[in-house]
């Protein structure tokens, strides 16, 4: 069995000829256009219509949303969702790595991700290296192949990871056992120097690069320089083909990250976690890094210690541009409760908490042409709720992706009889064919 | 003046002094135990309850409090937290949580609770006013406290040192960590030879109360089985996590063979033994309602709805936080389970009126009921949507400060330059 029965809910997707859908009656919010009571009109996976009143086109398919909340569908800026594996930890810098390897479509994650009402999540690497491995967006097509998975045309990304977790396996203070195998950096000195280290290579390495292809179009007969698969990335980074996404929490670290990003010519893109943003919040904006933050997580560990949920609030206010992740499967589905504590802790407005999860993760990962609010010509990237998103009591009843409902909360009810049914019988199956299955598993010990 | 004349100004005089006399006027008053009242007033004299009513008479002197536009809830109870015996969970000096051994039903939690935890001020903030602390590790883990959540020391902050004793039943493991499975047959046989341990071990402490009774010359004090008299008469609960049918059959069977008094937690797939359950009364205290489920194929919303299926079967059920960073979410635990399916009353009286009765305690709080301690939170709205703010918060009638290193880390930030 390669596919668990839920992909038998996906097995009716196709996007040919498919006819417009119009959900109408909902309260809809666009979250960048302010919110009204109308209709939304999908044409071609694109939102074709967006207003209080429509002519429904003919041929489509009228969904009744009365009563309840048409929002974009959520956006995770840090998920580890559908990827094999997460960390490569052997090397300081892992860049040569990339979660685009090891997708797995068959992750049941994803489809609770969905039932939360995600629909794009920013697939990122562990943090056990200060230069970790390479990143990808994708949208929740649950039932799709890797390949389907893929946010197409999304900017890469590369994982960078400061404080506790990369230098961990170099503190030389652990029990006995734990002493060997040490690796650099054992303290944030040593994480600095990691990164400058591996950019000065970088560079060293883009110079060759840069006089090979300026003496080829001289015409002069050059042999090339030989690739770093390592390094690659990180010029990519140096010349804006690729996003830093860094994992961080205290203000130090933080603020050391933007320096050497500076001295060496890149941007951080987004600050991940970075639980103390607030105290350097300033610094953030004037970086123009995007800071992506938990909502009330807090002293798990020392670098979580000064934590507190009015950090998305602070950064808000100051200036950065501020959204809210899960890093767990298990938050992820719940990332509107998440964005509603920002009213409470700080006093942010329902726009500015729905922003949080739609379209300033979007800007984030530069698919805000795309996604993360309900504009004419965007993916019908939608989530229908059947009370305020905001609210502790909502619940998503059917959730978009490009046009395509990937999600149906009445659909997925219904057919849990069935499935419970299919699974006794794969397990009858499973008895009837366990002896024969003994026979072939004896091997040699 | 006359006695009564002089009785009265005494009284203005004591209750002007004192912190924890009061009357809310105008608020919505919502004891849990009894229909909510609006434009209600509540009296608090020295720290309890003393009446409910749309027109209540303030005593001269009392502080009488505007509760315009606010909501007046008993504060809550979380049923399972590591408040105060764990403060940074990575760093292990900081944890009293697993001491070494496996039966040490003489620990306990509660005196090793830091009324100075960062964690305290920060909980209460959202309301709660009391939480059980659970000592965890080896089979008979300790004594679970309940504490309120305020207190120059935990001697004043200990509400019953001995709420419970936790106890990690035995199960069947085959998947192990770091080494890898285990075969069934050698999991079953751990599981068999752990169980037969414990059940010696409640032989020995039979054994003890016996000798304990007949009071030889020969007889000495042993902590370990002084601890488990109490349990052996039904005074002190067992605190029981099984999760699954066949684990949650197994302690049931071994608390009968026992004749022991249960409450079950961290009740994740009871099957058919929720009819069990409800038959033997015995109370859930039930984990972190907004977990993944347990198994790949559940239902996306197993743990949502559970508590709504264990209504429906007539078990009675508290919440637990299960752990100290997300105590404050709660009420927002209950409020999951109410928009899948748990009434509402009941949402609420599983964080408050429900765990008073399972930890013995529903004399002294878990609604607004004359003569109960004014635990109380005062809101402007439902406490369980995550918008609501807590305005004020009572612990035996006392106000407690609402500001907390959060707060002053927001205010001191946000000011600068």
């Amino acid at each position: 069995m390669t596919k668990l029965p839920w992909a038998a809910l996906a097995a009716g997707i196709t996007l040919a000829a498919a006819p417009p859908i119009v959900i109408q009656n909902a309260r809809v919010l666009t979250v960048t256009r302010g919110a009204f009571t109308g209709a939304v009109i999908v044409k071609d996976g694109k939102i074709a219509e967006a207003a209080e009143k429509v002519m429904i086109p003919p041929g489509a398919r009228v969904i009744d949303a009365g009563g309840q909340y048409l929002m974009p569908g959520i956006i995770d800026c840090h998920s580890h969702i559908a990827a094999d594996s997460i960390n490569e930890g052997a090397a300081s810098v892992s860049s040569m790595v990339g979660i685009e390897d090891v997708l797995n479509p068959d992750d049941i994650s994803i489809y609770r991700a969905l039932a939360g009402g995600v629909t794009t999540a920013n697939i990122l690497h562990g943090s056990a290296n200060s230069i970790g491995g390479k990143c990808t967006v994708i949208k929740t097509r649950w039932g799709k192949d890797a390949d389907g998975l893929k946010f197409e045309g999304a900017m890469p990304g590369i994982k960078f990871a400061l404080g506790e977790n990369p230098k961990r396996q170099g503190m030389d203070d652990g029990p006995a056992g734990s002493r060997r195998n040490l690796r650099y950096p054992g303290t944030r000195m040593g994480v600095e120097d990691v990164i400058r280290e591996a950019f000065t290579e970088a560079k060293a390495y883009q110079a060759r690069w840069k006089e090979y292809e300026a003496g080829k179009a001289r015409g002069e007969t050059l042999i090339p320089p030989r690739r770093d698969l390592k390094l690659e990335p990180l010029v990519e980074v140096l010349e804006g083909k690729r996003f830093v996404h860094a994992h961080c929490y205290r203000a130090d670290e933080i603020l050391m990250l933007l320096r050497v990003a500076d001295e060496f010519g890149f941007k951080i893109r987004t600050l991940q976690h970075v639980l103390e943003g607030y105290k350097v919040a300033r610094e953030i904006a004037a970086h123009g890094a995007g800071a992506s933050t938990f909502s009330d997580w807090w002293s798990y560990k020392v670098e979580a210690y000064d934590a507190i949920p009015y950090n998305a609030a602070i950064m808000v206010r100051k200036g950065v541009l501020v959204s809210l992740n899960s890093d767990s499967g298990e938050l992820m589905r719940r990332l509107n409760t998440e964005a509603a504590k920002t009213m409470k802790y700080g006093g942010l407005t329902e726009t500015e908490a729905l922003s949080l999860i739609t379209i300033n993760p979007a800007k984030q990962l530069k698919i805000d042409d795309r996604v993360g609010s309900i504009e004419v010509g965007k993916d019908a990237d939608l989530v229908l709720f059947d009370k305020h998103p905001l609210s502790s009591y909502a619940k998503v009843q059917k959730v978009f992706i490009d046009g395509v409902v990937y999600f149906d909360r009445d659909k997925d009810l219904s057919e849990r009889r069935l499935l419970e049914l299919n699974k006794r019988k794969l397990l009858e199956k499973e008895k009837q064919s366990a002896p024969q299955q003994k026979k072939q598993d004896r091997r040699p010990q | 003046m006359k006695p009564v004349a002089l009785w009265i100004a005494a009284a203005a005089a004591l209750y002007a002094a004192s912190d924890d006399s009061f009357l809310i006027r105008g608020a919505a008053v919502y004891p849990v135990a009894a229909p909510g009242i609006e434009n209600a007033s509540l009296l608090v004299l020295d720290g309890r309850v003393a009446e409910v009513g749309a027109k209540v008479a303030a005593p001269r002197g009392v502080r009488v409090i505007d509760g315009k536009g606010l909501r007046v809830y008993p504060g809550m109870i979380d049923s399972a937290t590591e408040v105060g015996i764990s403060e940074i969970g990575a760093v292990g000096v900081t944890n009293d949580v697993r001491e070494l051994g496996d039966f040490k039903p003489q620990l306990r939690a509660g005196i090793a609770v830091n009324p100075s935890s960062e964690h305290i001020p920060v909980i209460r903030a959202n309301g709660i006013t009391a939480a059980m602390a659970i000592p965890d590790g080896g089979v008979i883990a300790g004594q679970a406290s309940l504490m309120r959540l305020d207190g120059w020391t935990w001697e004043e902050m200990a509400v019953k040192l001995d709420a419970a004793l936790h106890l990690n039943f035995p199960t069947i493991t085959t998947r192990r960590f770091p080494a890898g499975a285990a075969p069934f047959s050698e999991a079953k046989r751990d599981y068999e030879r752990r169980l037969k341990q414990l059940d010696e071990y409640l032989e020995q402490a039979r054994r003890y109360r016996t000798a304990k009774k007949a009071g030889g010359p020969d007889f000495r004090t042993d902590l370990h089985f002084e601890a488990m008299l109490p349990v052996l008469e039904g005074k002190v609960p067992l605190m029981v996590s099984a999760v699954r049918e066949r684990e949650i059959k197994a302690a049931l069977e071994w608390a009968e063979k026992q004749k022991l008094r249960l409450v079950l937690s961290e009740v994740r797939k009871p099957g058919a033994m929720l009819a069990e359950l409800k038959a033997k009364q015995i109370p859930v205290i039930l984990g972190p309602t907004q977990d993944l489920p347990l198994d790949h194929d559940d239902p996306y919303d197993a743990a949502f709805t559970l508590p709504a299926e264990l209504y429906k079967a007539g078990v009675k059920f508290a919440f637990g936080s299960f752990g100290n960073q997300f105590s404050r979410n709660l009420p927002y635990q209950a409020a999951t389970a109410v928009a899948f399916g748990l009434p509402y009353d009941e949402g609420l009286k599983s964080v408050t009126l429900y765990p008073a009765g399972i930890w013995g305690v529903s004399a002294e709080m878990g609604s607004i009921e004359k003569g109960k301690w004014a635990d109380l939170m005062v809101t402007d709205g439902d406490p369980l949507e995550v918008r609501t703010q807590v305005r004020r918060l009572f612990i035996k009638g006392k106000e407690v400060d609402l500001e907390s290193k959060h707060t002053r880390l927001y205010k001191r930030y946000l000011a600068r330059p």
